[in-house]
């Protein structure tokens, strides 16, 4: 741990109201039964009389096609929370325990196990930052509903009330996710949106407790071997990274944590597994990790920014750090700089030397006037346009797609996304051919000169915000962006290129994710995953601002199909 | 008072008897204890020392001080001080919840003074006079330099005689990042003529005072009438004394109270300089709060008090420690009180900052009128420090959706490490309104000498502070307020109907782009590294002079003869 106000022997836990969260849990259980949802007032009263200020935020958002998967159209919910106000302190600082109430059974005891917490917390006096006790309703949408009202902000299209409580600059959070009464282990979710990751001090922390009390701690589901210098450790280290890089990759928040991030609030979700291990944890357990991490992070003095803020975990106590992960991606883009380079260097020989055999394709191309850049206006602006599109279609033309179509919105939707898609590999590629005559290797050439620099700089750049996203994309389209031209096998080049299309890859981590979980799937399976997919895509980047689809849509999707135009050149 | 205090002098203290008959008194302590309920269930608790001198310090060259502290009293003469204020805080008074402060400090320190208008470099003065308090208070009042001072215009005014408000003779600070601790509770209470060894100050300890929700401490200089005619002027020193103990941490869900539970001590005493010592116990119904809910008892006295809205224990009234010889005053309630609804005090407001990232955010005011019907103008002063650029053609002022003009503006821009953001205005709040003032401002990016200790834990803001006169409402605690001989003469009272308050928000904490520290240090390790290494090899090559070396002759075999040769002692070949 690189943070020195986080030293192990600070604390010491005390947190002994095992049974009381479950008692607290059944009754949330019945109320929420009860209710048939949220039970609000309840929630409110026994907040109120652990002596916390509550305050409830309610909010509203109709997303823009309905989600299938979660069965929501028109969301409205509300937010309750608690306020412990730290003795002797200004409300200038805080910290967070956020608890879904998820519907069902779901998460009942970690609602418990929340009261529990701040009944006790209420009782010590050495609090210096204000801790506020979250119930969310509606797992991420109202996390972002409470998030974009704690900062006054509206970056997506969320109708809440306004925010009486606040409790100053929240320095960092914890998410919490239970179902059962006893846990065999923990696993922790740290990939957030856009593939933002919290400090990594606060894994350290998390693990740090996980070591002291015993209990199990798993990443991406994935327990840390003993023997880490064997083979097949390393290859179960290697599973845990892949895992890692295709959350990562997908750019959704894999915990309500994620959504923090977007305000430098460094945060975990924390999730209770019961599986059918042999040593089982009881609420009083857990609620003294969580007791401790919270003491912890109480200490800090400044804001976690020792640690890396940019790693890859192939395990809970190992890490990839940037320094080591960037050269080899810069090793990647290289290999387009290069290939571009010598392009460029053809181009000129064939200026200064117009009669040279290598650079035409015969004496009759050698008499053509000096070639310009118009060739190249046509497909830039053709696939810009499809990947507009791609981008504005689908949502926009859903309703007429149901009404024309026997499907549904969400359905509809995809489906769009797919046409669309597909489309704009069957559009008109060689109106260079008006222009001037005939597809001359001048022409492909500075044309695929401009889409391999294009590339390697979209790759890099959103290799900085999403490494493991450019990485993905990096591996499977440099190589055959980098290899494809007119010339040669053109069905295999075609082949080559259609599966490393964003699409496939999509397609591709799936069925990896589902082979790396230990949960193969079926092709037809795998399909319905890829629409599911699809949809989510979609659905992140409207109601929480992930970038990955509209990056995809608008910017590598149209690069590709310039990569496809410098293949049907000629 | 005075025939209670002759009494008193009687009764214990003959040989300042002695000295009263010889001299006229022309000092008096008067000590005073508010213990009152707050709507949340709290309870705050208010020290007030009030020491009175007819003796102007400025004219006369006073040498002989009794009971007004002497390091005080200089440093008013020597800086021709007319009025210092000077809080430590820790903590935050919340209004929502704790009903409207007797005296509301800002979390933090706050300085303000007035010079008399003979002092002609009043930054000089300002600066001198920060430091000597600064010693005086164990505080780190020397921070407060010409980035954190500002001259309000209209929202400090002198609280006591004065007939000149040229506000340049007016300077405020706060320094909302000091922390207040024991270290500057020892020489507030080395102020006190008894210090805390009688009278109310000996429940003045430390260990209880800080284990509480709020802890303020102040000190009030002003001059003010001597008598009624006010040809002549007096000094009044106040030093008071606001602490918040948490009951419901304590108590474990009841709310009943006492001084013995509460600062772990008992009065025995008044003090025997004092000429009045009384302690007031607030039981008026407050809001949830029933008045007959409450029970009350003297601990050991066994008094039975009428249910009055205020009970008042005189200390120097001989039969109050008659029957036994400490008082302890104990608070039960008959039911445990529940409710979630409290009544939010006509006036509040709160602060916050909004945005995200590290480049632009929004500083916003909410401010609350409650009241049913009155509307009343409040004035507002906002101090920004300079790191924070202010974005002036983004303030707005909106009221129920509408957009509120401001009747009176005073904005003076920041100037970049020498003077912070002033912004002074006066809005009239709708009755029963909420009223939102956002301004937009740009985070600075500071010389890499500039940052802080920490700076990654951020920057603060210091409160926003808002003056008002509010309109009371029936059936109010504030009734109670002017009836109460505490603070009723400290703030001037204007008329029955309405009241002067003053309200401060919560301080902010602000992010600057904060560059990675350790940069620097690893460039500078490297670098000297590698210095180190060329600066060496170069010296080396440099400095060295080469010589050709013969080549050595013979192989082993010389080397083997040479080692038998040693051994022998005869010389090497």
């Amino acid at each position: 741990m690189s943070e020195n106000s986080m030293g192990l022997t600070m604390v010491e836990e005390q947190f002994v109201y095992g049974e009381r969260a479950l008692s607290y849990a059944r009754e949330f259980a019945g109320h929420k039964k009860k209710a048939g949802g949220m039970p609000v007032a309840w929630l409110e009263k026994t907040m109120w009389n652990l002596g916390l200020e509550v305050y409830k935020q309610s909010f509203a958002r109709t997303l823009p096609f309905p989600d299938e998967l979660r069965e929501r159209y028109m969301v409205k919910g509300t937010n309750v929370y608690g306020i412990l106000r730290a003795p002797r302190a200004a409300s200038t600082e805080s910290l967070v325990l956020s608890v879904p109430c998820s519907q069902g059974q779901q998460n009942n005891q970690a609602v418990g196990l929340m009261l529990a917490l701040a009944s006790y917390f209420r009782g010590q006096i050495y609090w210096a930052k204000d801790i506020i006790f979250l119930v969310n309703e509606h797992d991420l949408v109202g996390m972002e509903a409470w998030l974009e009202a704690y900062h006054n902000v509206n970056v997506t299209e969320i109708q809440s009330s306004g925010m009486l409580g606040r409790a100053g600059a929240i320095q960092a959070a914890v998410s919490l996710e239970l179902s059962s009464d006893v846990i065999t282990s923990f696993d922790l979710a740290v990939e957030g949106l856009n593939g933002q990751l919290p400090n990594l001090d606060l894994v350290n922390l998390f693990y740090a407790f996980c070591q002291k009390s015993n209990l199990l701690c798993t990443i991406q589901g994935k327990l840390q071997r003993s023997d880490w210098d064997s083979l097949p450790a390393y290859l179960h280290s290697l599973q845990t990274l892949l895992l890692m890089v295709l959350k990562q990759g997908s750019g959704r928040p894999q915990g309500d944590h994620g959504l923090f991030l977007r305000y430098h609030i460094e945060a975990v979700t924390v999730r209770g597994i019961n599986s059918f291990r042999q040593y089982k944890y009881d609420m009083g357990a857990v609620g003294k990790t969580l007791e401790g991490m919270f003491r912890k992070l109480n200490n800090l003095l400044e804001r976690l920014h020792q640690s890396y803020f940019f790693y890859l975990l192939p395990s809970l106590s190992r890490f990839v750090s940037i320094g080591v992960y960037m050269p080899a991606f810069g090793f990647l883009i290289l290999i387009l700089v290069l290939k571009a380079l010598d392009l460029w260097m053809k181009l000129s020989r064939c200026d200064v030397d117009p009669a040279d055999q290598s650079c035409d394709g015969g004496p009759m191309a050698a008499e053509e006037p000096r070639p310009s850049l118009l060739p190249l206006v046509p497909p830039l602006l053709i696939c810009h346009a499809t990947g507009l599109a791609l981008y504005f279609v689908p949502i926009l033309g859903q309703h007429m797609a149901t009404q024309h179509f026997p499907v549904s919105e969400s359905e509809a939707v995809v489906l769009t996304v797919i046409a669309i898609y597909v489309a704009g590999l069957a559009l008109p590629h060689n109106t260079h051919r008006v222009l001037t005559g005939a597809g001359s290797d001048r022409g492909w050439m500075m044309l695929k000169l401009l889409s391999l620099l294009y590339l390697a700089i979209q790759l890099g750049c959103i290799a900085l915000i999403n490494f493991s996203l450019g990485f993905l994309l990096a591996v499977t389209m440099v190589p055959v962006a980098a290899a494809v031209q007119p010339t040669g096998p053109k069905a295999l080049q075609a082949v080559l290129l259609v599966l490393v299309t964003p699409a496939a890859t999509l397609l591709f981590g799936i069925f990896l994710y589902h082979e790396l979980i230990e949960y193969p799937i079926s092709v037809l399976e795998g399909w319905q995953r890829f629409l599911q997919a699809i949809a989510e895509g979609l659905l992140d980047h409207h109601l929480y601002g992930s970038v990955v689809f509209p990056f995809v849509a608008l910017f590598v999707y149209p690069c590709w199909l310039l990569l496809w135009n410098v293949l049907f050149w000629k | 008072m005075e025939p209670a205090a002759a009494l008193l002098g009687l009764l214990l203290l003959v040989p300042a008897l002695a000295e009263r008959a010889t001299a006229p008194v022309r000092d008096s302590l008067r000590e005073e204890l508010l213990l009152s309920p707050l709507p949340s269930g709290d309870l705050a608790a208010t020290f007030q020392f009030r020491t009175r001198w007819d003796s102007d310090l400025q004219r006369e060259g006073v040498s002989h001080y009794r009971l007004f502290p002497k390091a005080l009293g200089q440093l008013i003469s020597k800086y021709s001080v007319r009025e210092l204020h000077l809080s430590l805080t820790q903590g935050f008074w919340r209004t929502r919840s704790w009903g409207q402060p007797y005296l509301q400090a800002p979390a933090g320190a706050e300085l303000w003074v007035w010079f008399q208008d003979s002092v002609a470099d009043v930054n000089k003065a300002w600066k001198d006079l920060s430091n000597i308090l600064s010693g005086i208070f164990c505080a780190s009042l020397n921070f407060i330099d010409s980035t954190n001072t500002v001259i309000p215009t209209a929202s400090f005014k002198p609280l006591g005689l004065a007939n000149v408000t040229d506000h340049h003779f007016l300077r405020y600070a706060v320094l909302p990042r000091e922390v207040v601790c024991t270290e500057n509770l020892t020489p507030w209470k080395k102020l006190l003529p008894c210090s805390s060894k009688a009278g109310l100050a000996v429940l003045l300890k430390a260990e209880r005072l800080f284990h509480s929700s709020y802890h303020s401490q102040a000190v009030h200089i002003r001059p003010i009438c001597r008598d009624a005619a006010c040809l002549s002027a007096s000094w009044e020193l106040r030093q008071t004394l606001t602490v918040v103990f948490d009951s419901f941490a304590s108590g474990q869900g009841k709310k009943d109270w006492s001084l013995l539970k509460i600062f772990s001590r008992t009065l025995t005493e008044a003090c025997p300089l004092a000429s009045q010592s009384k302690i007031y116990v607030d039981i008026s119904s407050k809001g949830q709060v029933g008045g007959k809910d409450t029970e009350q008892y003297v601990n050991d006295a066994q008094l039975h008090f009428s249910l009055t809205a205020e009970s008042v224990y005189d200390l120097l009234d001989p039969g109050l420690f008659n029957a036994s010889r400490s008082l302890n005053v104990l608070l039960k309630w008959k039911r445990p009180q529940d409710s979630l609804a409290m009544v939010a005090p006509v006036l509040h407001a709160q602060r916050y900052v909004s945005g995200y990232g590290l480049q632009t955010g929004e500083i916003s005011t909410v401010v609350y009128n409650t009241h049913p019907y009155r509307a009343f103008p409040v004035l507002l002063l906002e101090t920004v420090p300079w790191y924070l650029r202010l974005y002036i053609h983004t303030l707005t002022i909106i009221t129920k959706g509408k957009e509120n003009k401001p009747s009176y503006i005073h904005y003076q821009p920041a100037q970049d490490r020498r003077r912070p953001h002033l912004l002074e205005m006066l809005i009239q709040l709708p009755a029963n309104s909420v009223t939102k003032i956002t301004i937009q401002f740009e985070r600075v990016l500071l010389k890499w000498t500039e940052y802080t200790p920490d700076p990654n834990h951020g920057f603060y803001v210091s409160p926003s502070v808002l003056s008002a006169l509010v309109p009371s409402v029936t059936a109010m605690e504030e009734e109670d307020e002017e009836q109460s001989p505490l603070f009723a003469s400290l703030f001037p009272s204007f008329d029955g109907s309405s009241y002067f308050v003053r309200l401060y928000t919560e301080p902010l904490l602000v992010n600057l782009p904060t560059p990675d520290f350790s940069m620097p240090y690893n460039v500078i390790c490297l670098t000297c590294t590698v210095v180190a290494v060329c600066y060496g090899s170069f010296y080396n090559l440099l400095t060295r002079t080469f010589h050709v070396e013969e080549p050595s002759q013979g192989g082993l075999a010389k080397r083997l003869a040479n080692v038998i040769r040693k051994l022998r002692g005869v010389p090497l070949l």
